[in-house]
């Protein structure tokens, strides 16, 4: 069994991560590769930014594989997360899975990334030309009576930061 | 007693602040804490949004009892959307 998580704000790269899994008793290795995209609706995005709750993301990321392993059968697992600014067209999340027959492999490499995009605390930031958001926030825009959108509330004054 | 939240990302800045300490009620319940954090910071979500709330990196329902040393986070909603494994899509 190999299992490995990682949160880190330096640049990632996949080997690393599929070498951990493979196994002579595996005869499959599923890697999905999350790469940061140039566009939001038509806007040019510049950057992005991500950012966690290291602890409970550790927890959770943990969670994961150990539901990976009760569900599927597979133990070799590699998950890692980058944080921080991060460029277009690099690598923000990495999930490589191996089993020995491919079906397992792809299920719950699938699986993985989809309970990680619902159950982890790590956030990501567009910042494209004339603006920034936080995606998957869209409900926390305020409106004003008439259903317009309002200016972003100032942030109050810092405290105890 | 005083319970000190820490915020991250949308929350974070909104808050214009990283962690915060609120007076609440000794027994005081996750749902008590987010009506004071919503005083102190009106601007964290509009009032119809529901704010989901970690304790001790759990996530925790609303009826919740705390703790003066719970580790409490507020989360606001992550890329797919949060759901919980008992099945409610959001907390």
């Amino acid at each position: 069994m190999s299992e490995m998580i990682l949160i880190t704000e330096q640049p990632l790269n996949p080997e690393e991560f599929t070498s951990r899994v493979r196994q002579d008793s595996n005869g499959a290795v599923v890697t999905f590769l999350g790469t940061t995209r140039d566009s939001f609706e038509g806007k040019r995005v510049i950057h992005l930014e991500y950012e966690a709750y290291e602890e409970m993301a550790y927890r959770k990321l943990e969670e994961i594989c150990q539901e990976l392993r009760a569900e599927f059968g597979v133990e070799d697992v590699a998950i890692a997360h980058r944080i921080g600014p991060v460029d277009i067209g690099q690598i923000s999340l990495v999930v490589a899975v191996a089993s020995p027959h491919r079906k397992e492999a792809f299920f719950a490499c699938h699986e993985a990334v989809n309970r990680l995009k619902h159950i982890v605390p790590i956030w990501k930031k567009e910042v494209f030309e004339g603006g920034e958001h936080w995606v998957s926030c869209e409900d926390h825009e305020f409106h004003g009576h008439a259903g317009h959108a309002v200016s972003e509330p100032q942030p109050a004054p810092a405290d105890n930061d | 007693m005083e319970i000190s939240v820490r915020f991250f990302a949308l929350y974070r800045e909104r808050a214009g602040c990283r962690e915060t300490t609120v007076s609440v009620s000794s027994n005081a319940t996750v749902a008590d804490l987010l009506v004071a954090v919503r005083e102190r910071f009106p601007h964290l979500a509009p009032p119809e949004v529901k704010i989901v709330v970690a304790v001790n990196e759990e996530y925790a329902e609303p009826e919740l009892a705390l703790n003066p040393r719970d580790d409490i986070c507020l989360i606001p909603p992550v890329s797919g959307g949060l759901f919980t494994p008992g099945g409610q899509d959001r907390l």
